[in-house]
Order: structure tokens, then C-alpha cells, then sequence
């Protein structure tokens, strides 16, 4: 590996010197000299908490959503084990209960929702767009504080007892069965709502107010459109969601009549302000990884995206529309068929952009120059695993088959297969990606393209699976069941070990390369963006020289132009 | 232990309709199940042909094509436009009220099913059906959501509080088959779960007589209609000024509001918990609220009792003004 690592070196250092990027190169070899004091210069706890550093900002995010990860992926751990054998012999229903709630409102709300934007989009945006900051840094810091307490306090209803609802809250369950702790977690996710709906706002007035001179709309990166059409939906959706877990707690604590027949309310309004938000959601959970994997798939094929009007409109269609499909949640929830058949047209039509954006994911290869890093086999796990989750959803949105696989195993293997085939993947694949410009060092090459593999496999063990089973009709959220499910439940299982390994190994390597991974280029990727052209790890202040952007995004040089290592 | 022979890959199919929607899932799988080895295979050609090592052809092709991005949105659109279409009918059958079912009163509570057939038939967690007859289940819940769900049907629909929801199936294949809960409902949901229990007619009708003499729904129904005071407003000869519920069933009723309604099961049980919500034209709104005063159980025969007298739409509700 390090006879490879050094050929990227020398193309880093034959690139400089034969002058082949245009303007910004030659400020930034005049700056380089100066040496600029990198953002993780400071190490007192002190100028971590009170940052306002995009860069830092998005590091806390970091840190914090990895807490989060471990519980919840423990909670997983345990549900599968539980599951191994039919009686569920390992815990009690009601603590299988709590586990399941609890791997639903941590994985969404406090890793998923965050992992992307606020990790990802709060160190990149500013640099993506040549801007110092975010354009309210003081805001920032403060949407991870609420971030903080929202997780404080869902914790806290953890230590207490934990909460027995499922992540979805259905009334009149939650507002009057349920005796565990739902309106402390409400509160937790309530709170958290803002954090969202402040990061919202401060990606959308950065992208309006703070690009770089010379930076049209249609020369924004796929990452920042993606990241703008996530802030849409943080900033319209979440308010709903506060509103819904309001309603629902005011029942709760003081017998408010909405929800629950018995005190005059509609059980299913819940569900239709509960989905109104949680559709969306799912986009927020999914748009910010395919806007990675464009620029995965660029920088590693070395070619501007096919299509890039259309695969950036894709995704403010899918912000657009999936405010529409809310209702394909309760094809079976007794709403009329008229309304079943428009909510199931409706889920149909967003699936045309994700189809357009894996089309014109998979032509951008078309005559490129591809190198198969880490993060691009991340990007390629990605398509197939959103593939086949896309596919599935559309076996969900064909009414005859969801009346039969609705709330079983099928719908559980079809989202895993979005959420963590899909965003998790890219989650990784980005992190790999932009961890040279984020620590500056390079992670071990070869581990990493083992853990990918990894990753990819126990997944599919994991999930696959699951779709059988769910056809046969095994119903989720049972802590235990029938014997002829198990072959697939122990399959299951046994991926889900595989899948674990490929999460715990880059949290040993990644850390592991902070101090001892090779110090990285600028550029190891010889990618374009601004964020390429400052220092690993950039000065505090992004960039010594604004930057400015002179040419159309991803204008990678014509193959045989390039300057080629060897 | 299951042995390798055990292993299913399909569920029982023991309906007309369990086979319409495997037919579907099948199409489905072998048309998504092509596109996408089409786009796996196309990815790992380009992956190999244009690996960075690799000489290869590498002109820059044109960076956007009109006419390729909208063939490659309207294709897949039209597809799923007949897929679409073809989920919606068997939706749309499975939501027809059926004719000449045999109907089956299903109550779901934490954490079990008890139902009612019409006979006065009692049973908990099992449901025995007559093969080849349409079985009509109206179903309630006492406390939270659940959800009735029959794999080997391909059916299932949420059992609410505070309303009835309907679904129905007929069954082509004598077994025994699984019953889910499929909405989570609390602490031993998993445990929420039951069997149907397809039998020949003559077995039913043998297994129908088997157990204590009960009355049936209809006539359990019409004592209630009596003990609970309805008929004392209800009557003909009645001192309040009610409707007649003669052939209420099915009819549309005129509400003062202006509202011509369907009376359907969801109707009259509404105004009988809820009358105010609902007010006949030309009537005065004394008629009392039975909220809480009436077990769901009872509610079900007092409807079944009103569905089963007379079929006439009742003119005579009408007031001349
Ligand atoms: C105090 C008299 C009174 C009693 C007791 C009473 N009702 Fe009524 N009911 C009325 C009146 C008056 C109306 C018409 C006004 C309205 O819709 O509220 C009515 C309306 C109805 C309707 C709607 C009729 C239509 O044409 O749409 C139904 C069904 C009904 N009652 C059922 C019952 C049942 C069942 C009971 C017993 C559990 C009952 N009622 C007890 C007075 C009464
Ligand atoms: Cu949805
Ligand atoms: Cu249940």
C-alpha cells in the first residue's frame, strides 16, 4: 500500500509544479509556505465547546452521533440475539419492547437525521462554497447544544425505564396505555426537532447569501444542492413533528382529547401528522447520501456528472414530492380506497428521480478514469444496496402487495435497505473520503477497502433475509415467533455479527490514523472542489485567498490532459 | 430445530386472492430483479472497461443528454403506471363489500381476538370458517390499535378503537393457518396472535352445534334493543317522537344539517354512542348517549339486530313539512 500511497504523492507534487489547476493552486502554494494555523490547532476543552468553527462544529456533531450509534446498535445486537431462537428466550417482551424503541428514536433522530448534514454538510458547505463560515456560526453551535440536551433528555428517559412505544408513537398506545416514559422522550425528540430546524436555516441562507464570487446555481456541487433540499425539508417538516408529540404529550399528561376515541379524538390523525413529518424524514435520511455519492462517483471516475441539471433537480423533486406520499404509512389503516390509490400513484412518482439520479450515476462512469479507493466501493455498495431498497419500495407502494407485507419483516429489510445500505454507506464512503481533509491523514487503504467489502456483505446477510421472512408474514416488532421463521432469523442474526465488525473497525483505524496515518496532500484524491484547494486541515479560516470559482463545477480535465503518476 | 425441508420460501396460498397477489410479487420480482442486474451489469462493465489502468476510448461524451434523461424517465414511469394500476384492482376487490358473506364480529384487545359468529358462537383466538364461503369480518378493538392479519389470505387491516373496519376473504384450501397482530399494541403483542381453521361446510355446520346452546347475535341483539330502552323511544307506538329503525340498514338517512348519509355499520354506531354528532332531519335531538353504558360486544348485537329487521327504507322516518 505505501508504494501506492506514494505514486498519489508524487502525482500531488508533479501537479503543482506543472501548474495543471488554474489560479487558486498557485495562491495556495504561496500560502502553503506560511503554513497556516490548522483548525485543530487549539486542544483545551475549552475552544471545542465554545466554537464557533463550522469545522469543529461538524466534528462535536461527530463525536456525539457516534454515542448514539454504539447504544443504538447495541440495542440491535441484543434484538438479534433475542431473536435466534423462536421463544425469545434471551429477554422479556417488554424489555425487547424498550429496545426496539430505543434503536428507532436514536438511529433516526439522533444519528441518521444528523449523520450527514450536520456532520458532513456543517464541515463542508463553507468550503464547498469558498465561504469562511456558515452564515450564523453562532447558530451553529447552538443547534448542537439543543442537539445535546434533546440527547440528554432521551437518554435520561432511557436510564429511567426506557419507553415501550416503537419509534412511531402510535396513539391511543402512547398517549394513554403505554406506562413507560413517552413523554420524556417526546420531549427529547422535540427538542432535537429545533436543532434540526436551526441547521435548516443556516444551510439555506449560506447557500443563498455565501457562495463564492462566480458561483452560479448551476455551478453549485451535487452535495450542496442535496444539502439544500435536506434544509428545505428540516425547516417545513419538523415543525409538524413538534406539533404532533406536543398534542400527543398534552393528551397524555392531561387527558386532552385528540387522539384517543375514547376521550373524543381520531387515533388515525395521529398517524397522518406523525407520516406527514416521518415521510419527509425518510428523504432527509436518504438526499444527503446520494448528494456523497455524486461526489464520490465524479471524483473517483474523474468526470463531471451525467446529467447534472437533472440529478440536482432530482433531488428537489424528491424534497417536493415526498410531502405528497404520507398516506402510503396506512394503505390498512382503514382510509378509503380512493385515497389509498392517490397516495399509491404519489409514491410511484417520486421514485422517477431516484431512478433518474442511479442512471445518471451509473452513464457518469461512461468513459471515465476510474480508481476503486475506499470511498468509491462505498458508492458502489451504495447504488446496489439503494437499488434494491428503491425496487422493494416500489412492491410497498403497489397496494395489493403492501396490504399483505405491510408491518412486517418485508417493510423492515426494504428501509434498512435505504437507511443504512443506503445513507450508512455513504455516511462511511464520505467520512472516508473527506478524512484527509477533516484530520489530515490518510486512513489505512487496504483495511478500508476490506471493511467496505465487509460492510457490503454482512448487510445483505443481515437484511436480505429479512425480506423473506416478511413475505411469509412475520410481523415486526415480535419478541418472539413461530418456528418456521428461524432459518431466516438465524441467517439474519449472523449477518448482523458480520455488519457489526464492519462498523467497529473503522472506529479503531480512523481513530488510529489521527496519529499515525500518513500526513495527506491538499488533494489525495485529485478531486476538484474549493475544499481541495485549501491545507489538510484547513486554516481556521478555510482559505487564505477567497476563492473563486472560474470554471463550471467538475471540470475535470479531458483524459490524456491529466498529469498521470507513472 | 426446523430441518432443510422445513424451510418455506412461500407462504400458504389458500385463497383465489393470495394467488392474484403472488402472481403480482412474481412480476414484480422478475421485472425489478432485471433492471437491476441490468444496471449491476452495466456498472461493472464500465468499472472494468474504464478503470484508470485500462486503455480505453475516453473521449468526453456529450455532459448532458436531453433525450436520453427523459427516455430514462418516462419508461420507468409508464411501468409504473401498469404496476400502479395493477396493485389498485386487487386493492380495490379486496375493498368491495362482498355479497351473501357469512359475518364474523372480531374484537381485538391487549392481547387477544375474540370473536362472534352471527350464530352466537363464541371463540378466542381461533377462527373456524366453512371452506368456498365468503367470510366478512367487522372488526373493533377495546383499548389501542391492533391489526388483523391473515398471511395465507394476503390480508390484513387495522383493528381500531371507536370504529369498525371491515376485510374478507374466502377460502379455497382447508387448513389451519395463522393469524398476526400485526399493529404493535403494547407488551405481548408477539404474543397477539391466533388461527383460522378452514373446515368443509358440513364440518362447520357440525362444529357450529358443538359446545353450550347459544342465542344468536341477531336475538341477544333485540333483547338489548328492549332492556336498554331503545325501543321505548324506537317503537311505533312509542310516546317520543323517534325514527322507525325498519330497514334503517344500507338506506340513506337525511341529517339536519343537510347531510344525506350511507347508514352503514360505522353510521349506526356512531349514533348510538355519538347521536349528537349526527342528527336525523325533522327529529329532536333527545335521543341519550350510550358511551360508555355498552359493551362492545353488545353494540355489535344491538347493529346486528337493526341490520336484520326489515329491508324496506323506512319513508316512514321522513316527516312531511
Ligand atoms: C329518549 C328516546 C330515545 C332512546 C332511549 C333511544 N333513541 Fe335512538 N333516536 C332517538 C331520536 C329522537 C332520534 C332522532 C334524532 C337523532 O338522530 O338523534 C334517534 C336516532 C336514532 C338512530 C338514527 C336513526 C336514523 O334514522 O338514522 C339510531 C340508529 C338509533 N337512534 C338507535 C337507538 C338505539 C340502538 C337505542 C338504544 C340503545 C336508542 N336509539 C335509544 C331517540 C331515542
Ligand atoms: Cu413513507
Ligand atoms: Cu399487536
Amino acid at each position: 500500500m505505501t508504494g501506492w500511497r506514494s505514486r498519489k504523492d508524487e502525482y500531488e507534487a508533479a501537479r503543482v509544479r506543472r501548474n495543471l489547476m488554474p489560479l487558486p493552486v498557485q495562491n495556495y502554494a504561496v500560502v502553503e509556505k506560511e503554513e497556516p494555523p490548522s483548525y485543530l490547532q487549539e486542544h483545551t476543552l475549552r475552544s471545542w465547546l465554545f466554537t464557533t468553527d463550522h469545522k469543529r462544529i461538524g466534528l462535536l456533531y461527530l463525536f456525539t452521533i457516534i454515542v448514539f450509534f454504539v447504544i443504538a446498535a447495541i440495542a440491535a445486537a441484543i434484538m438479534r440475539l433475542n431473536l435466534l431462537t423462536p421463544r425469545g428466550d434471551l429477554i422479556q417482551a417488554e424489555t425487547y419492547n424498550k429496545l426496539f424503541t430505543t434503536h428507532g428514536v436514536l438511529m433516526v433522530w439522533f444519528f441518521l437525521i444528523p449523520s450527514i448534514p450536520s456532520v458532513l454538510g456543517n464541515f463542508l458547505l463553507p468550503l464547498m462554497l469558498g465561504a469562511r463560515d456558515l452564515a450564523f456560526p453562532k447558530l451553529n453551535l447552538l443547534s448542537w447544544y439543543i442537539f445535546i440536551l434533546g440527547g440528554a433528555i432521551a437518554l435520561y428517559a432511557l436510564l429511567v425505564g426506557g419507553v415501550d412505544t416503537g419509534w412511531t408513537f402510535y396513539t391511543p398506545y402512547s398517549s394513554t396505555y403505554s406506562n413507560s416514559h413517552v413523554a420524556l422522550m417526546a420531549a427529547g425528540v422535540f427538542i432535537n426537532g429545533f436543532s434540526s430546524i436551526l441547521t435548516g436555516l443556516n444551510f439555506i441562507v449560506t447557500t443563498h447569501k455565501l457562495r463564492a464570487p462566480g458561483m452560479t446555481w448551476f455551478r453549485l456541487r451535487l452535495f450542496v444542492w442535496s444539502m439544500y433540499a435536506t434544509s428545505l425539508i428540516f425547516v417545513l417538516a419538523t415543525p409538524v413533528l413538534a406539533m404532533t408529540l406536543t398534542l400527543m404529550a398534552l393528551e397524555r399528561i392531561w387527558h386532552v382529547g385528540v387522539f384517543d376515541p375514547a376521550l373524543g379524538g381520531d387515533p388515525l390523525l395521529f398517524q397522518h401528522l406523525f407520516w406527514f413529518y416521518s415521510h419527509p424524514a425518510v428523504y432527509i435520511m436518504i438526499l444527503p447520501g446520494m448528494g456523497v455519492v455524486s461526489e464520490l462517483i465524479c471524483a473517483f471516475a474523474k468526470k463531471r456528472v451525467f446529467g447534472y441539471t437533472f440529478v440536482a433537480f432530482a433531488s428537489m423533486a424528491i424534497a417536493l414530492l415526498g410531502f405528497l406520499v404520507w398516506g402510503h404509512h396506512m394503505f390498512v389503516s382503514s382510509q378509503s380506497v380512493f385515497t389509498g390509490m392517490i397516495f399509491s400513484f404519489l409514491s410511484f412518482a417520486v421514485a422517477v428521480p431516484s431512478a433518474i439520479k442511479v442512471f445518471n450515476w451509473t452513464a457518469t462512469l461512461y468513459r471515465g478514469s476510474i480508481s476503486l479507493d475506499t470511498p468509491m466501493l462505498y458508492a458502489i455498495g451504495f447504488i446496489g444496496l439503494f437499488t434494491v431498497g428503491g425496487m422493494t419500495g416500489l412492491f410497498l407502494a403497489t397496494l395489493g402487495i403492501d396490504v399483505h407485507v405491510h408491518d412486517t419483516y418485508f417493510v423492515i429489510a426494504h428501509f434498512h435497505y435505504i437507511m443504512v445500505g443506503g445513507m450508512v454507506m455513504a455516511f462511511m464512503g464520505g467520512l472516508h473520503f473527506w478524512w484527509p481533509k477533516i484530520s489530515g491523514r490518510m486512513y489505512p487503504e487496504f483495511l478500508g477497502k476490506m471493511t467496505a467489502i465487509v460492510t457490503f456483505i454482512g448487510f445483505n446477510l443481515t437484511f436480505f433475509p429479512q425480506f423473506i421472512l416478511g413475505y411469509l408474514g412475520m410481523p415486526r416488532r415480535y419478541h418472539a415467533y413461530p418456528e418456521q421463521f428461524q432459518v431466516y432469523n438465524v441467517l439474519s442474526t449472523a449477518g448482523a455479527s458480520i455488519l457489526g465488525l464492519g462498523y467497529l473497525l473503522p472506529l479503531c483505524y480512523l481513530i488510529w490514523s489521527c496519529r499515525y496515518g500518513k500526513r495527506a496532500g491538499n488533494n489525495p484524491w485529485g478531486a476538484k472542489g474549493f475544499e481541495w484547494e485549501t491545507t489538510s486541515p484547513p486554516p481556521v479560516h478555510n482559505f487564505e485567498q477567497p476563492p473563486v470559482q472560474t470554471e463550471e463545477v467538475y471540470n475535470y480535465p479531458p483524459p490524456g490532459h491529466e498529469a498521470v503518476a507513472d | 430445530m426446523t430441518t432443510i425441508a422445513q424451510i418455506q420460501f412461500f407462504p400458504d396460498q389458500a385463497s383465489k386472492m393470495a394467488g392474484q397477489v403472488d402472481t403480482l410479487l412474481v412480476w414484480l420480482i422478475l421485472l425489478t430483479g432485471a433492471v437491476t442486474f441490468a444496471i449491476a451489469a452495466v456498472m461493472i462493465f464500465f468499472l472494468a472497461k474504464y478503470r484508470k489502468r485500462a486503455a480505453a476510448d475516453r473521449t468526453p461524451p456529450k455532459a448532458e443528454n436531453l433525450a436520453i434523461e427523459v427516455t430514462w424517465s418516462v419508461i420507468p414511469f409508464f411501468i409504473f403506471l401498469g404496476l400502479f394500476g395493477w396493485g389498485a384492482k386487487i386493492y380495490f376487490n379486496e375493498s368491495i363489500d362482498p355479497k351473501n358473506a357469512m359475518e364474523v364480529h372480531v374484537v381485538g384487545k391487549q392481547w387477544m381476538w375474540k370473536l362472534e359468529h352471527l350464530q352466537g358462537k363464541r371463540e378466542i383466538n381461533e377462527l373456524h370458517v366453512p371452506l368456498g364461503q365468503t367470510v366478512k369480518l367487522v372488526m373493533t378493538s377495546q383499548d389501542v390499535i391492533h391489526c388483523f392479519f391473515m398471511p395465507a389470505f394476503r390480508i390484513k387491516e387495522d383493528v381500531l378503537p371507536g370504529r369498525y373496519t371491515t376485510q374478507w376473504f374466502k377460502a379455497t384450501k382447508a387448513g389451519t393457518y395463522s393469524i398476526f397482530c400485526a399493529q404493535y399494541c403494547g407488551t405481548n403483542h408477539a404474543l397477539m396472535t391466533g388461527q383460522v381453521i378452514v373446515m368443509t361446510p358440513t364440518d362447520f355446520a357440525a362444529w357450529l352445534k358443538t359446545g353450550r346452546e347459544t342465542v344468536s347475535v341477531a336475538q341477544r341483539g333485540e333483547q338489548l334493543f328492549h332492556s336498554l330502552g331503545c325501543s321505548g323511544c324506537h317503537a311505533a307506538q312509542a310516546a317520543v317522537r323517534a325514527p322507525l329503525l325498519e330497514g334503517i340498514y344500507g338506506s340513506q338517512v337525511p341529517l339536519a344539517d343537510g347531510r344525506i348519509v350511507h347508514a352503514d355499520e360505522r353510521y349506526l354506531r356512531d349514533c348510538i354512542l355519538i347521536p349528537n354528532t349526527q342528527i336525523v332531519a325533522g327529529f329532536d335531538p333527545v335521543m341519550p348517549s350510550f358511551q360508555g353504558r355498552i359493551s362492545e360486544d353488545d353494540l355489535f348485537a344491538i347493529i346486528t339486530y337493526l341490520k336484520s329487521i326489515g329491508s324496506s327504507p323506512p319513508e316512514a322516518n321522513i316527516p312531511n313539512r
